[in-house]
Formats: C-alpha cells, structure tokens, sequence
C-alpha cells in the first residue's frame, strides 16, 4: 500500500514572505522524514500580484506538484478565490479572523481555522510580515507536527539577527498554541515526525547548477541577470571569495559569453547562464566558442517565450533555437536535466565534455527545475574527475593550434606558457592564420565536425527509461515534465517513461530500440509544436502519433496525465 | 629579448599600399621589442574589420574575435591572468558602433587593458560605409548625400565613460605611437589610444597630408590630470586644431585588484580541482 501523497498551498501578496514560509513548511516536513516538492507560481513583481507556494509532501517519493489541496493557508482574499475549487473534500484552511478574509465560500466543504494571525504576529513584536509564521505554527499544531523544527529554521535563517529570530519564533509558537487551544484534534497528523528517518536535501535547479559548477571547478563566470537564471548568479557571486573562482556582472550577455571565452582561453575553466532571450544575445559568441574551439559552458534556464514572453513561468520551447542557433556548422553537446539532482550532476559533467571537445556545451534547463525544491539524498559525486582534454603546459616550439587529429581535437595551450597561440573566428589553417584555401577550410571544418563523432562514440549517455522495460504504453519526455510523469506512473505499472537528457550528439540507436518495443507511444511536452518529438523523428525515422502539448507557462499536474492515460486506455 | 624577426609570422599584410595599418603595425612590433612582449607575458585580441587582420602578421598570443566583441574578451583574458600584458586592437566600426556597449561599460570599471583604437573615419573592410566617426556631410557609399549624423568625439566619450588613460597619436608617427603604447601598458587601468589612420582608398579626406598638416602636439605645460580641461580639450578639432597626446591619466583601482582572490597570484595559476561543496549542501537540510 503506498503511501498517499498531501499539499498544502501557502497564497498571498508578494512581499509576504510566501516563499520563505513555503520553503520553511517544506523543510519541516523534510527533517520530520518526509519526501517534499515545492512547486512556486509568482508574476514578474516583486511587490504586490498573487504568489502561490505549494509543498506536496508523503513518505513516498514525491516527484511533483499536484492540482489538489489538501491545507490552505491564505494570507489575502485572493488565495481563498482563485484556489477554492483545488481543495478536496474536508480540506483545512487557515486564514486572518479579523473579518478581512471571507472563506464562507468553502464552509461546507472544508474545515475552517480562523486565526488572528495579524494580532498574534503584532503582540509577539513583529510587523504583519511575521503573520506567516504565526499561520506556520497554527498549521504544524493541526498536522500534529514538531514545531521544534520550525524553530531551528528559524533560527538559521536569523542566525546574525537573533532579536529578528526571537520574534519570529515566538510568533510561531503563538500560532501553535492558538491552534492548540482552540482546534484540538480538529485535522489530520499528516506531519507526524518519523523515528529514524533518513534526512534529505531540500533542493532546486538553481542549487543543483550552482553548487555543481563550484565542485567541478569553476574558475571563471561572467553573467547577465535574466529570470529565471539569476538565483544561480546570486549563490556565485556570494561564494566566490570563499571558494576562489570569479564571477563577474557583464554589461550584457554578449559581453558575458565573450568575457567568458577570453578568460576560458587565458586557461580558466569557464561558464555562463542565461535565458532563451539572452541565448540570443548570446548566440553569436555560441558560434564563436565553436569556430575557435574555446571551451565554455552554457546553462540555458528555459521560460516562456518569444520575445519577454512569460517571464516567470516554465517552457521547454528552445530546445530548437539551442540545436540550431548560429550561422553555419560547428560542434555543439547539447545535455538536459530533469530535476535538481540531475542538473548537479550534467553541469559537472558539462564542464569536463566543454574542455574535452574544445567546443560550447548547453545545459538545458527550465524554470521548474530551477525553482521548485524537491528532496533528495545528499549529493553524491565522489565518483566524479575533473577531465581538462588535451593541453600542452611547457613550451613546445612545434605547437601550432588547429593541429588535425584523427579524434577532431588538437591539443590547447594556455597564453603565458611561450607556445604562440591564435585563436581565429576566421577560417584558418592549423596554425590559426586566417586561410581560404580550399583544403585548409576542409580540413578544419572536418575536424571540427569529428569531435561529436568522438564525443558520441566515448561520452554520450543513454536515455533513461523509467518504469517496466516493456510497456504498453511508453511516454516519452524530458526536462521537469519528468516530475508529473513519474508521479502518475505510481498509478499505471504498465506505462513506462524514457527520459531523454542527451540531446546532441542524439543517442538515437538507444531511443529507436525502446521505442520500437513499445506497443503505445505518447510524447509530453511543455511546447506547442512538440519539438522533442520532431528530433526524434528527424533522428530515429519513428513519428509519435499522440502529442500531449501544454504551452500556458504552467507545468503539466499528475492528474493531467493521469486523465490522459486513462483516455488512451479506454479508446484501445 | 625577443627580436622583430620573431615578432615576423609567414604572413605578409594584406593591406592597401598606404594604409595607416602599417605605421600601426610597426608601432607595435617596435614597442614589444622594446619592452620585451612575447608569447610568455602576453596577448592581444582583435575585433573585425581592417585592424583584425593583425593576428595573421605579429606572432604573438591572439585570438581574433567578433565584430564588436574584443574588449569583453580582453577582460576575460586579463581577469583570468592578470599577469598578461593584454592588447586590443579595434576599430571606429569595430569599437563605437557594433561595441559601443563594450567600450563604455569596460571603461567604467576600469579593466587593466589597452585599447588601440584605429580611427580611419569609414568602414574599409566593407568598402566606405559612413562609420560613428565620420564626420558630418561627409559623402559615403551609404550616405551618398552626407553623412546626416554627428560623429562621436572618441577621447571625449573614452572619459567621460571612466578610462583613466586617454590618448591620441597619428598613425604613421611611428615612434611617437610605440613610446604611447607602451606608455598606455604601463599604466595601471583602461588605456585608451586613438590612432588617427588614414584610409587612403575610401577615405579621401583624412589623407597623411591631412593629419601630418592638421595635427599638433598637445604642449609640455599641458595639465593631463585635470578632467574639466581634458574633456574640453578633446572637443577641439578642426584645421590646424587636431591635438595629439596624452590627453588624461588617472589611478584608480582596477577592475582585476577589485578580486581578493586574485592578489596572490593570477587565477589561471590554480589547479582546476574537484572542490568539497558539503558545507553548501549542509544548508539545504
């Protein structure tokens, strides 16, 4: 029997502090043993609009956000309005007595707790903000949770402002007792902690990329702060005296590809992130990096498009501009992530594939992953090297740059070393002298080329299919619509999931056989013109008929798929 | 010490017959022989257009960029290893129009770099379009009636957006403009030299006779620290009235002694190295 998965949604006004109570909520339940996703809605404000947090948690694993509500806590009017109809049948909400929130809309339905949580917040010495620890503490008392969990957070999150710390806490116990007090025995102990649990990490995309880059090396990284990247170049720029790399705000994401490349060529191992609008800033030194075969790596952090498009919301409709953007042809790696996890793990290996094949390497991500936590159990990347490909350290007066190697990669060197180095974006001959002969453009463009052929046959990954090896229905995905994916599979032991995380080169023998054995096949994208499943075609010959497609910036929900496995079942 | 004859690549310019980019190029060679440039203390990246050509004729450490794109370069190079005496070779096209972002935002943080700014007044490369330094009226292949635009005052805008070295020196004074390029490295912060170049194929106007005939030298009792008189200084231009010099100079920290994590030595210099982030996982519990 497993165990069933519980939200509970966290609304207000931005400026709320929703976000911090979200993730305090979410980091309870982890250190009480239980599996969480935090799953964030919130408009390109920074104040005012509505800002919804919803923290799904079980002793299972928990792989994504769901449509139902299980606990309400509504901070503002509108949370009551817009999220009525996802609460079940017997739901609990939380929300301000003081007649200012009117839940009678849901009386009947759901149990209601009316707390003065501004009034509690107030005598605990705090400003209306601390209203969302009063509310957490009201809810752990009815989920009959630890609120010494909450207390420690607390703690942390002030440790250099004790005083702040102390106000905070006390408003929380004040809602805890309130809830105590007033509603005893009134919900369900969905928090009840666990003996001998073992803790999890609490973690998004944005860690996972971050902390990734730090421990594969980095040195250097120069960005341009672009929804929803910019929490990666917050984490950097925080820790870069600390763990002795550099990071640099550039004027603008030309610059900060361009500034990129030079420091990765002076011998630095390089990164940048961005968006899809700055991938298109950034484009032109995209093609740059692979012309004069200068590492670099890319992390593209997808959001609705085009133009400023959905700016705060999730999209995977770039994967064609990464596959194809710049003039001309040119080695590209192009790997995605699904989940934090991977995410840590394919920017390290991103770093190693960048300076192995001398050429740039997109990490493509989207703002899902980015920015809902989920837990996991502590990174592990014990197994992981640092790979710097070819380099020559000492002078060597035969050196010359573009030297033709069977593999496509001549070795580097490093400006400082005495070997003369050019680096060309004009076509050149092995030396780096701009050239148009006929058979240096061959042969350079040839050798070029052949470092996907390497990287394909020593470094390319294989899909990986999730669920039963044979299945009669096989979903076919990638990027954070694995989460909802792998959360509707508990359901259906004969559907399967391939995961695809390598995009270019394109494991296209590995996909094409599983695939081929599967009798149903259904492609789950968030993009309107199913790109993943065009590359598949394009790549593999086998067109997927059934295209369950979603471009509203919102991410696909469980039950959605669910329904829509159900569907296909029943017209077979 | 490394000789002219070293500095020599198999490649012979490719440059009109008469192209200011020979006195340049001269310049160059004669200051690194001077100064001992090579391939062990530095490098130099070149924009698009004639100027980038140099990659091909002076064998030293070079990457030849974007159009546009060789200052941000320039500062990942020397913020990566700021012990290379780094170069940029760019020009009016090249630096103001197409970089124009670049150039102002490098200035204002004052990268460690020196800007060799060729400002022959046309796009050559492209064969006499109007370019940001072109001057008013004048007729091109794209303004056939005149140029409608103003021109930037390069000098003018160079500080007013942070350089703290700002000079002018004609092309073909081959001397003077090695003694300035080598004068502009030494000097701790964003160089910037605008060398006067004659385009004499699409620019019939800015001929050596124009610039031999037009320019002076700014005087000993000129005061290059006092940015009010330089900034007006540098709106002078006119017949006879073309100042060349040292125009401003300024410490002010640079951009690279902004990073404690590179006083001790360059950055290139540590061991890429699997780095333990347990302490930063640890705060995800």
């Amino acid at each position: 029997m497993s165990n069933k998965v519980y939200s509970i949604k966290i609304g207000g006004m931005a400026g709320q502090g929703i976000k911090s109570a979200g993730l305090n909520f979410a980091k309870v339940a982890a250190r009480s043993g239980y599996n969480i996703y935090n799953y964030i809605e919130y408009p390109s404000l920074i104040r005012g609009g509505h800002n919804v947090m919803q923290t799904t948690f079980s002793l299972d694993e928990v792989h994504s956000q769901i449509q139902s509500v299980d606990f309400l806590i509504a901070l503002n009017q509108e949370t009551i309005n817009l999220h009525k109809d996802e609460l079940v049948s017997g739901a609990g909400i939380i929300f301000e007595d003081e007649g200012k929130i009117d839940a009678t809309a849901c009386k009947d339905k759901c149990r209601l707790f009316a707390v003065p949580l501004k009034k509690l917040a107030t005598e605990a010495g705090g400003q209306e903000i601390v209203s969302n620890n009063v509310a957490l503490g009201a809810s752990i008392s009815l989920m009959g949770g630890d609120i010494k969990y909450l207390f420690d957070l607390i703690d942390e999150d002030f440790s250099f402002k004790p005083e702040i710390a102390e106000i905070n806490k006390k408003a929380a116990q004040s809602g805890y007792e309130y809830a105590q007090t007033n509603f005893p025995n009134k919900f369900d102990s969905l928090l009840t902690p666990q003996k001998n649990a073992n803790k999890k990490i609490v973690v998004n995309g944005t860690d996972g990329v971050a902390f990734g880059a730090i421990a594969a090396g980095l040195q250097y990284t120069a960005i341009y702060p672009m929804s929803p990247t910019s929490n990666i170049l917050t984490i950097l720029a925080a820790n870069q005296r600390e763990y002795g790399y550099i990071y640099k705000q550039a004027e603008d994401e030309i610059a900060a590809i361009n500034m990129s490349l030079g420091a990765s060529f002076a011998g630095a191992r390089a990164m940048t992130t961005t968006s899809g609008g700055g991938f298109c800033l950034m484009t032109e030194g995209f093609g740059l990096a692979g012309q004069t075969e200068t590492p670099i790596v890319i992390v593209e952090g997808m959001r609705g498009g085009p133009g400023t498009g959905l700016p705060t919301w999730s999209e995977q409709g770039d994967l064609r501009m990464v596959l194809h953007a710049h003039q001309g042809e040119f080695p590209r790696i192009v790997v995605a992530a699904g989940d934090a996890e991977e995410a840590f793990h394919q920017i390290m290996l991103a770093f190693n594939l960048a300076e192995k094949y001398q050429t740039p390497v997109v990490l493509l991500v989207d703002k899902n992953i980015l920015d809902d936590e989920q837990t996991f159990p502590k990174f592990d990347y014990s197994s992981y090297q640092i790979n710097r490909g070819k380099m020559v350290r000492e002078k060597d007066p035969e050196y010359h740059r573009y030297v033709v190697t069977d593999d496509g990669i001549s070795p580097r060197t490093i400006p400082g070393v005495g070997n003369h180095l050019v680096a060309n974006s004009d076509e050149h001959n092995s030396y780096g002298y701009s050239s148009e002969t006929i058979s240096d453009r061959n042969e350079q463009v040839q050798k070029r080329l052949r470092k996907l052929e390497t990287c394909a046959k020593e470094d390319m990954g294989k899909p990986i299919l999730f669920g039963p090896e044979n299945a009669e229905i096989t979903i076919v995905s990638w990027g954070s619509c694995k989460g909802p994916i792998l959360e509707a599979m508990k359901d259906y032991p004969f559907v399967n999931y391939l995961h695809i995380n390598w995009i270019n080169p394109f494991p296209a023998d590995a996909i094409k056989a599983i695939l081929s054995r599967s009798t149903y096949l259904l492609d789950i994208e968030c993009n309107s013109t199913a790109q993943m499943a065009g590359l598949i075609r394009e790549k593999t010959g086998i067109d997927i008929l059934d295209r369950f497609l979603k471009n509203d910036g919102r991410p696909f929900f469980p039950e959605e798929i669910k329904d829509k496995i159900n569907s296909i079942i029943k017209t077979r | 010490m490394i000789t002219a004859a070293e500095l020599a690549t198999p490649n012979f310019p490719n440059w009109c017959p008469g192209c200011g980019n020979f006195g340049i190029w001269a310049a160059f060679k004669n200051a690194a022989v001077t100064s001992d440039w090579d391939n062990t203390n530095t490098a130099f990246v070149a924009g698009i257009g004639c100027h980038g050509h140099m990659v091909n004729f002076v064998k030293l450490t070079s990457f030849e960029g974007l159009h546009g794109r060789p200052i941000p370069v320039a500062t990942g190079i020397k913020m990566a290893n700021h012990r290379l005496n780094v170069f940029v070779f760019t020009g009016d096209g090249d630096c103001l129009g197409e970089g124009g972002n670049h150039f102002i935002n490098a200035a204002r943080r004052n990268h460690n770099i020196t800007v060799l700014l060729h400002n022959n007044n046309i796009y050559g490369l492209t064969t006499g379009q109007t370019s940001p330094t072109t001057r008013k009226d004048f007729p091109t292949k794209s303004t056939p009636d005149g140029n409608p635009d103003e021109p930037f005052k390069v000098l003018n805008l160079a500080i007013a957006a942070g350089a703290t070295f700002a000079a002018r020196v004609y092309a073909n004074d081959i001397a003077g403009l090695s003694a300035m390029i080598i004068k502009a490295n030494e000097h701790q912060g964003f160089s910037v030299v605008e060398m006067l170049q004659p385009c004499i194929t699409f620019n019939k106007e800015c001929s050596p006779t124009f610039f031999t005939d037009n320019t002076y030298k700014l005087p000993d009792s000129y005061d290059p620290t006092n940015i009010a008189a330089a900034l007006e200084k540098t709106l002078e231009f006119g017949e006879k009235q073309i100042p060349v010099g040292l125009f401003y100079k300024v410490d002010k920290p640079t951009a690279e002694s902004e990073f404690p994590q590179i006083d001790a030595k360059p950055l290139v210099d540590n061991q890429v190295e699997k780095r333990d982030v347990s302490e930063l996982l640890q705060t995800l519990y």
